[in-house]
């Protein structure tokens, strides 16, 4: 790095580093002590003596926790839930795309247009949940599926990504008479394997998270998603627990395991996914 | 006239290949008319009786009666009082956190410090709504962690944050702070990013110390982002999630958390009152776009970029 001032290691750094520290423990502190409650005793959580470390070791709230068919049965429906999405959200996103990356493509402003609009203008909740129970969506799976099937930023982010090819790979390929899909197939995607990831993690995590669609949408418990589950059982202020038994753990450590529970398959997939996901949402700051 | 054979059979290779682009576009264009423009009609259900037998379009018209009805109750106020409320709070106390952090983290020396405080708190953003208020509801309880310290440090009474409509609305701006801080910086180490190192290098020349160089080349080169995300964020002022506010709040707290989504949804599918709730997400949307239109003019005006 050329640059003439170079930044001292004096006080201001080592306020510095103590700012961040204490930015970095109030963010996990939060998840520490929901890990804590979820593996502490009881005692220890009734007087309050519960930080950021688990007093105790109890794992009477997870038995619960994994012994609940409902909450097992949300769980994998939620999972396959998530990659139908993806898949069919990728495809779809894919395809609207590119045709709009190429600039020579008549009507492409107009189609763009149409595209722009929907992100400052919605019909609102309501006039959607009528068109829904017009196309006889509601209570079924396509309610969760095909509403929220492509994100117009997203859209916009992959065509940006698209249109920065560089125009001569595919001016090569078209003077061998490789169709459109040819081009698409084997020039394109295999050039956009970074920005296809991070989509699909977007579309992933959204799937995965989102729970208003089941709120507003859905009745039936067949299709409640994990997300939903956890909600039911914050809502329960006691704890289901047989009659007669004298149980081990308080609601705080069994909402807590749920929300454990809950938040595993996130703090798993985090590692992998944090990269992707600093670089995907720059593509996306970056006016196209 | 070989040139003109050449020509044509060059024109209709790219009206072939055009062809395939829009049998691509077939999908998503029919997905946005279909679900982004389809709920449209829908709107007709605010001028008109809607009746769940007769249908949308079986039912009569009414004309403006819903929205009379909709500025003659007080529960609308309350809702649009408090989606101000709320989103004011985000503009003033969660949005100028990441423009903080993200400045200060570029003043870090340590880089590798500086991108693992980065993963760490980007790791919210990936947390669902009903994992946050689960946790919001067990850290912040008269019990939880907070008012332990808060004990601790010599505080005689608990802090009700979650049960009265003041302080809920503090820990509603707070676990927007704490969920949105690190998704937020983005945008501006992005920006930073961008930045000529020269500019940096004749300020020191200058004699500008480390805050005169935050004062005059950070700050004025973040200016054009931040301008557009203030016009975002005021363009958004009646916009509001359903599920923060919705997964947040409790019935202690009506009073401050029932803002116009959460409105909508139990006047519209709770209540039944589908005419009358799309009355209020019409006039939600209408005046939102208004907001929008009117910030990117005044941010043009102010020799702004804008956002169109």
């Amino acid at each position: 790095m050329s640059t003439i001032y170079e930044r001292k290691t004096g006080l201001f750094q080592i306020v510095m580093i103590l700012l961040f520290g204490f930015v970095i423990l109030v963010t996990l502190l939060p998840i520490l002590n929901i890990l804590a409650l979820s593996f502490s005793e009881k005692d220890a959580i009734l007087t309050g003596r519960v930080g950021l470390l688990p007093i105790g070791f109890n794992v009477e709230a997870y038995s619960m926790v994994f012994n609940d068919a409902s909450m097992m049965r949300a769980f994998i429906f939620s999972f396959l839930l998530m990659v139908l999405q993806l898949t069919l959200s990728m495809g779809a996103t894919i395809l609207g795309a590119y045709p709009l990356s190429k600039s020579h493509l008549p009507g492409r402003q107009a189609l763009m247009m149409l595209i722009i609009i929907t992100m400052y203008f919605s019909a609102g909740v309501i006039p959607s949940y009528i068109l829904y129970k017009d196309l006889k969506l509601l209570n079924t799976i396509w309610v969760l599926l095909l509403p929220s099937l492509i994100s117009a930023f997203n859209l916009i982010i992959l065509r940006t990504f698209f249109a920065s090819i560089n125009i001569s790979l595919y001016e090569a390929a078209y003077m061998d008479g490789c169709s459109e899909f040819r081009a698409l197939w084997s020039i394109t995607l295999p050039l956009s394997k970074a920005a296809i990831m991070t989509l699909s993690m977007f579309y992933a995590v959204e799937r995965w998270n989102t729970v208003s669609d089941i709120i507003l949408f859905i009745q039936d418990p067949k299709l409640y998603t994990l997300q939903y589950k956890l909600k039911l059982m914050l809502d329960i202020i006691s704890i289901p627990y047989e009659s007669g038994i004298v149980t081990q753990i308080t609601p705080e450590n069994f909402k807590s395991a749920c929300i454990v529970f809950t938040m595993i398959p996130m703090l798993v997939i985090y590692p992998f996914v944090q990269k992707y996901f600093r670089d995907g949402v720059m593509i996306g700051s970056v006016k196209g | 006239m070989k040139q003109k054979a050449k020509r044509s059979a060059l024109t209709k290779s790219i009206m072939k290949r055009n062809a395939s682009l829009y049998v691509m576009l077939a999908i998503p264009i029919s997905y946005f008319i279909l679900f982004k423009y389809g709920p449209m009609y829908g709107i007709a259900a605010a001028f008109k009786d809607y009746n769940i037998f007769l249908g949308l379009k079986g039912s009569p018209w009414v004309g403006m009666k819903h929205f009379v009805r909709v500025f003659s109750t007080p529960g609308f106020f309350v809702a649009l009082r408090n989606t101000i409320i709320l989103n004011l709070g985000d503009l003033f106390f969660t949005f100028p956190v990441p423009i903080i952090l993200a400045i200060l983290l570029g003043e870090l020396k340590f880089k590798g410090f500086g991108r693992n405080v980065e993963r760490i708190m980007y790791l919210p953003h990936f947390l669902s709504m009903v994992i946050i208020a689960g946790i919001v509801y067990q850290v912040f309880s008269p019990t939880g962690v907070l008012n332990v310290i808060w004990a601790k440090v010599g505080g005689s009474q608990p802090i009700p944050f979650l049960t009265r409509p003041g302080t809920w609305r503090l820990t509603y701006w707070i676990a927007s702070i704490w969920m949105g801080a690190g998704y937020g910086m983005i945008i501006y180490l992005a920006a930073m990013g961008g930045i000529n190192r020269e500019l940096y290098d004749s300020a020191y020349i200058d004699g500008a110390g480390r805050f005169g160089r935050i004062w005059h080349v950070t700050l004025p080169q973040l200016k054009p982002t931040i301008v557009t995300m203030v016009i975002m964020n005021v363009g958004k002022i009646l916009a509001i999630g359903f599920e923060r506010p919705y997964l947040l709040s409790n019935v202690l707290v009506d009073d401050a958390s029932l803002v116009i989504s959460v409105y909508v949804y139990r006047m519209g599918l709770q209540a039944g009152m589908y005419d009358y709730a799309t009355a209020v997400g019409l006039f939600q949307s209408v005046v939102g776009l208004l907001m929008v239109l009117v910030a990117n003019t005044l941010a043009k005006r102010l020799g702004e970029e804008g956002l169109f």
